[in-house]
């Protein structure tokens, strides 16, 4: 090959020499691992009775790595990884923060749990169809999310998981799927789209996709529109998490599937917007962001009265949590739109929290409509003499979404309230504290009328199916699993809070995001 | 040349927010593609329009010579082409099934997941 070899190019600003250190891959190895062994387990799809356990290897390892990884971000800082060596703004780099590896962290754990739970509550069909493979590239386009420094690498990861969870979502081809799903992906496409306009336009502005070298380039550039730009990522981002008014394709599309799949979803798809809305709104555009809050102000009140009000109406318990989901989104976007370091670590906090639980209680509500052959609070009852251990289970689920101490829930609501009293925001606070004390009731109800009442509403009784031994252990040891990382977390705070503070702080000084990528470093 | 280009691009957006706004299911899949391909086009032309200019480094130069053609955006626009065209496609089967199972490709129609008759909950116990 005849290259200017005699040229005198100095490679080392665009080019790693040195060889990447083996423990930068644990920042790819979540994306890495599930991408890889989901194109293997489609070749397997004759072997439907192996998969769940390929599956669950996997997620066990990728959350491992990311144990080690937060680990090591929580002692020392970013992790950075070029891709191909190449170094930014060239290149495509993962740069696994405190928040993205938080995130990631949780969302590992709970596709793990739900691989669990599915090994026997997934059909033969479901296996044959590709449940397992579209589960794993979910996961890896949430991670990849989580964990990119590349906006436009940030839109791949959004698609990779909007078509796996398009998968997921008609897996089954009930009536009421299709219904739901042609909501869900019209609406997800059309968001996805414009967060592409969004990048489309900033590239277009600043020349440059890189994350790091953006903040940079926004911060030297104040006449630049980015009011403009952040309206649209805004926009994007906010159908995405489901917040009012861009809400309505997630009840009525989350009731739908299968339990697992509506536990991921819940756990998972809602916070991959509220991250990128704390990423470009709180790092990258923190001016044009600021101009926004009266907006979210508006938008968290709203979307957490309405998530609690929509709880309330509902009979159908899917449904009902469907509508919690909302109610948690309006928390997180108090915090995002009091926008101080107080209320964005609420924020993240109450994130993690939320992945958690609202998995736990999805799978929870798998197992009462097992039990009792029926999803209607007027036609469950009796599972509290049935199994007394998922009754206690079940009420420190309700106990954790509430908000109660000595719950996960308890930590992020105290740093919200305190976020939202300190910014002045009188009727921020008092909608928030509403929406959580309704929704207690709402999910509270389903505990009296589930567990504690005998019979149906009419009176007559309930016919119930006794889990059978390998039952319990597939369905109740998931979600035992979550309720004990739930009581921990609120028990032993500290190592939860203390990340979730990092991350926070991180977004507020990227000074440490940015000098993970030497180059482009002041 | 990018200013005939813009107003192309507008255009594709409004027909495409035209044809979205509707309750049928085709005219959304129409918008859906004309959206996409509007985003494309808006990328396209964010990396400078120049005719007949390779983006190639002369031996010996450190940069080119004339103004050329940024060929990233053209990378972006392939990917986004390529993940826009699978999503479609995946749209436009999603769609057919959905008409034929439910029988209508009215939106306001489609009410088997959310039925305007819920049943309330239970008010005391």
């Amino acid at each position: 090959m005849a290259g200017p070899s005699d040229v005198d190019v100095d490679l080392s600003v665009a080019y790693v020499d040195a060889t990447v250190p083996a423990a930068d891959y644990l920042v790819a190895l979540p994306v890495i691992a599930p991408l890889i062994m989901g194109a293997f387990l489609l070749m397997l799809r004759r072997q439907p009775h192996i998969q769940p356990m390929v599956a669950g290897i996997t997620l066990a390892a990728v959350f491992l790595g990311n144990i080690v990884l937060a680990l090591r971000v929580a002692e020392s800082g970013p992790v950075f990884m070029a891709m191909g060596r190449w170094l930014p703004p060239f290149g495509i780099s993962f740069n696994g923060d405190a928040l993205g590896v938080f995130m990631a962290l949780t969302s590992s754990l709970v596709a793990l749990v739900c691989v669990i739970y599915s090994a026997r509550s997934i059909n033969g069909d479901g296996r044959r169809y590709g449940f397992y493979p579209f589960l794993l590239l979910l996961t890896a386009g949430v991670s990849g999310a989580f964990l990119t420094a590349d906006i436009f690498n940030l839109y791949v990861w959004f698609e990779v998981l909007l078509i796996s969870s398009f998968g997921l979502i008609v897996l089954g081809n009930s009536h009421e799927q299709l219904d739901g799903a042609v909501k869900y992906a019209f609406l997800n496409l059309i968001a996805t789209t414009l967060f592409l306009i969004g990048v489309g336009y900033t590239y277009g502005l600043f020349g440059t996709l890189n994350m790091a070298d953006l903040t940079l380039r926004i911060a030297e550039s104040p006449d630049a529109p980015t009011g403009t730009l952040m309206m649209i990522f805004v926009f994007a981002f906010a159908m995405k998490a489901a917040a009012f008014p861009l809400n309505f394709w997630l009840p009525a599309s989350y009731h739908t599937p299968n339990i697992v799949t509506s536990a991921i979803f819940a756990a998972l798809l809602t916070k991959v917007g509220i991250y990128a809305l704390l990423r470009l709104g709180g790092m990258l555009f923190p001016a044009a962001f600021g101009t926004f809050q009266d907006v979210l102000l508006w938008v968290a009140i709203l979307t957490s009265l309405l998530g609690a009000a929509g709880a309330l109406a509902s009979s159908d318990i899917r449904k009902m949590l469907g509508f919690l989901v909302l109610s948690g989104i309006g928390a997180m976007f108090v915090g995002i739109a009091v926008a101080s370091p107080d209320g964005v670590h609420g924020a993240v906090l109450y994130a993690v929290h939320s992945i958690l639980v609202m998995a736990a209680l999805y799978l929870a509500a798998g197992v009462i409509g097992r039990m009792t052959g029926s999803f209607d609070l007027r036609s469950v009852g009796g599972l509290y003499r049935a199994s007394p251990f998922f009754a206690a289970m079940f009420l420190i689920l309700v106990f954790a979404i509430s908000g109660l101490p000595p719950f996960s829930g308890f930590w992020p609501k105290v740093l919200l309230v305190r976020a939202a009293m300190t910014a002045g925001e009188a009727w921020l606070t008092a909608a928030y504290l509403l929406s959580s004390f309704i929704a207690m009731i709402a999910i509270g109800r389903v505990w009296l009328f589930a567990f504690w009442r005998n019979g149906q509403q009419d009176g007559s009784e309930v016919a119930i199916q006794p889990l059978s031994l390998a039952d319990q252990r597939a369905f109740l040891t998931p979600i035992a699993v979550l309720v004990v990382v739930i009581v921990g977390i609120g028990i032993i705070a500290d190592p939860a809070v203390y990340m979730a503070g990092i991350a926070a702080a991180g977004l507020f000084d990227p000074t440490a995001y940015i000098t993970a990528i030497s180059p482009v470093a002041p | 040349m990018e200013t005939v280009l813009a107003v192309l691009i507008g255009i594709y957006f409004a027909a495409s927010i035209y044809l979205m706004l509707s309750r049928h299911i085709i005219r959304l899949l129409l918008g859906a593609a004309l959206l996409s391909n509007a985003v494309n086009l808006l990328i396209f032309t964010a990396g400078r329009l120049v005719h007949e200019v390779p983006p190639v480094v002369p031996y010996g130069l450190y940069a080119p010579e004339a103004v050329t053609a940024n060929p990233l955006p053209q990378a972006l626009v392939l990917t986004a082409i390529v993940i826009a065209f699978s999503i479609f496609a995946f749209l436009l089967v999603l769609a057919m099934r959905a008409y034929q199972v439910l029988g209508t490709d009215d939106t306001d129609h489609m009410r088997i997941a959310e039925p305007i008759e819920t049943p309330r909950p239970p008010q005391g116990y």
